[in-house]
């Protein structure tokens, strides 16, 4: 589902560029779900952000799906994020004046869908995320457990390829963290392919596979027992 | 999605809505500065509208290019003559002045009683009596200055001059104050010193005429002549130019061939007088189109003003919500997309605000023509903006909108995705 081959990346910094990726190579199958680890600053989000197409790597091959990106303007950028990328944040970023709804229709309405078909399928992912009932509720209230089961249905809604959760348990107490793991760990169940971001091993222990990094190079890349939330 | 799909689909605006209707008091501050624009122009223009249209009915019953000359006193000694000499207008002068200046549409000669000083004429009807202005005219007067005749009666004609009848066309006060409310005056006959005449008219009297007043009475020319052994002797012409001409090039020519007829200086200012209506039409209208262009050009400058606080807005609304707008080009938003949604913004606020103060400025325009409407005195009539320059204001306005919203949308596109993100 995904490859990427010698992927590098480095930030200016006035006159000195710090190179936070050094190589990176990862092959990533449908189906999987994969932890990518690592202590802070050491490229985690880097990384996921050039798959996730929020951010270009300076040299590299990055195919997804089989489909070579290269060249990305931000408008082909902006229809594959919409097309085959589903985004988790740390902090939600539900949009706060828009109702948990419509913050999952907001996708498909940059996918073009019309408004009935939108509502519907909108719908449809709230109940799958356990908020069917919390459809017309502003952001402001719902519970961070609750804002990021919409923000996982809103990535989901657009039947993207892979999902990006950039510490999606971040902000989280552990009940509700463990909450959100299940549903990363149902959904996964039912094929999607899931890169988790985390710092946390109990979190990554929760996936399938653990990719460590370390000052910019993959430390470690291991398949691990899954520990299944009930 | 291509761009006039997006302007005509429902959901675009739901979103435009959405983000507008999310900050009330932004939204509301914001189109008052466009509201208050579009208001002053409306009620400016609608105003100037009204002061021209006012000007213009002070003058509806008098030819635009039209004139007065008389004869006053000659200032300078010329061929024999001394100084202080009175030339007298003649009734053939008329002639010489027609054939000798092809501008010249209608020429009517005209002499009065109780005007420039002289004693008015003593009216008498059965028991009643007043003095009041008479003036000898021919039936071409009429072309210049229009007199309404009530119904049933007439003006001078051709025939009355031909038979020198003894006919008169009297004045609204004159059959006031010599009839019975009752009585129709047409038929009846009245004594103007001494002299029966019969009535065959009663004039409306349209304020703006001159020096001619609602009592005045109207008698053929030659009736005139005898009653007051006049001769060929004129008081003064009132000339009309044709609407090609010039009016004061017109006066000059008359006064020029007067000179030459009586023998006065060519340099002589002061011989004949004269007053040029067209003339001070000219500077009446081009003071009241000098008001509407000052009207647009401020109305403008506001509506302007406006609209850049509607672009100044956005722009901090932008900033504001630069972590929205990386969340929506996370989820596939196209920098068009963004691009678009800030400018139809920009666009619906400046419109909304617009048609607001099309209506607000419409209220006040109607509410000072409800102030103005029986102050006959007060040169102002009607005020209204042409749709025209409504809808060019709102054309400019909508212009506007677009260009000053690009500025923001241009800012919400210019930062990265992954920067707008990072943002907290
Ligand atoms: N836009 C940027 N400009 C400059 N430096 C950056 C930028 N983004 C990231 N960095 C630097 O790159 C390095 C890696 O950052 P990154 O966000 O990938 O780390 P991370 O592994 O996600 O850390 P954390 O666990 O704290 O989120 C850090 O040293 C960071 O300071
Ligand atoms: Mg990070």
């Amino acid at each position: 589902m995904i490859e990427i081959k010698n992927i590098y990346k480095s930030y200016k910094m006035g006159n000195s560029s710090l190179q936070v990726l050094k190589g990176i190579n990862i092959e990533i199958a449908e189906g999987e779900l994969v932890a990518i680890m690592g202590s802070s600053g050491s490229g985690k989000s880097t990384l996921l952000n050039i798959l996730g197409m929020l951010d270009v790597a300076d040299e590299g091959v990055y195919k997804l799906d089989d489909v070579l990106i290269e060249n990305l303007d931000e408008t082909l950028a902006a229809k594959y994020r919409n097309k085959f990328l589903g985004f988790v944040f740390q902090s939600f970023n539900l949009i706060n004046y828009k109702s948990a709804l419509e913050n999952v229709a907001l996708p498909l309405y940059y996918q073009g869908l019309n408004r009935k078909l939108r509502q519907k399928t909108a719908l449809d992912y709230l109940e799958k995320v356990g908020l069917g009932n919390w459809s017309s509720h502003l952001p402001s209230e719902l519970s961070g457990g609750q804002k990021q089961r919409v923000a996982i249905a809103r990535a989901l809604a657009s039947q993207p390829k892979v999902l990006l959760a950039d510490e999606p348990t971040g902000a989280l107490d552990s009940v509700t963290s463990n909450e959100v793991m299940g549903l990363i760990q149902q959904i996964n169940n039912e094929g999607k392919t899931i890169l988790v971001v985390t710092h946390e091993i109990d979190i990554a222990n929760m996936c399938k596979r653990i990719v460590t990094l370390k000052d910019g190079v993959i430390l470690e890349d291991k398949k691990v027992k899954q520990v299944l939330i009930s | 999605m291509n761009s006039l799909k997006i302007i005509f689909d429902w959901d675009t605006w739901q979103e435009i809505f959405g983000s507008i209707a999310k900050n009330k008091t932004r939204t509301i501050i914001t189109v008052i500065g466009v509201l208050w624009g579009i208001f002053i122009y409306i009620s400016l223009s609608g105003s100037a509208k009204g002061l021209d249209n006012g000007f213009e009915r002070q003058f509806e019953n008098i030819a635009m290019n039209s004139m007065f000359i008389w004869a006053a006193r000659t200032s300078i000694p010329y061929s024999g003559f001394k100084v202080g000499r009175s030339p007298q207008l003649k009734i053939q002068n008329a002639t010489t002045l027609k054939q000798q200046i092809p501008e010249i549409q209608f020429i009517a000669p005209r002499n009065a009683k109780g005007v420039f000083g002289s004693i008015p004429a003593q009216v008498v009807r059965k028991n009643k009596s007043k003095p009041y202005n008479i003036y000898g005219d021919f039936p071409v007067y009429t072309k210049i200055a229009t007199k309404k005749i009530y119904d049933n009666g007439r003006f001078i004609n051709d025939e009355d001059i031909k038979y020198e009848r003894k006919v008169c066309v009297i004045g609204e006060r004159t059959q006031l104050e010599l009839f019975e409310p009752d009585e129709d005056p047409v038929g009846q006959y009245v004594r103007i010193d001494d002299v029966y005449f019969k009535v065959i008219g009663v004039h409306k009297f349209i304020q703006g005429g001159g020096f001619e007043t609602d009592g005045d009475i109207f008698i053929p020319f030659e009736t005139y002549r005898k009653l007051y052994n006049t001769g060929d002797d004129v008081d003064w012409f009132t000339i009309a130019a044709y609407d090609y001409a010039d009016a004061v090039a017109v006066e000059k020519k008359v006064k020029q061939t007067l000179k030459r007829i009586h023998r006065v200086s060519p340099e002589d200012e002061r011989a004949f007088g004269a007053f040029n209506i067209g003339e001070v039409f000219t500077k009446i209208m081009g003071f009241a189109k000098g008001m509407t262009f000052l009207s647009l050009v401020v109305g403008l400058a506001t509506i302007f003003a406006g609209v850049i606080g509607i672009g100044n807005i956005l722009m901090i609304s932008v900033n504001e919500r630069t972590k929205e707008l990386g969340v929506r080009r996370a989820l596939g938003a196209t920098p068009g997309e963004v691009r678009m949604q800030i400018v139809l913004e920009s666009v619906f606020l400046t419109t909304i605000a617009g048609i607001f103060g099309i209506i607000l400025g419409s209220f006040m325009l109607a509410a000072i023509n409800l102030f103005t409407i029986d102050k006959t005195d007060f040169p102002y009539t009607n005020p209204t903006v042409p749709i025209p320059l409504v809808l060019g204001a709102l054309l400019i306005m909508v212009t506007l909108g677009t260009l000053i919203g690009l500025i923001p949308a241009q800012r919400a596109v210019s930062i990265k995705p992954i920067d707008a993100l990072r943002e907290e």
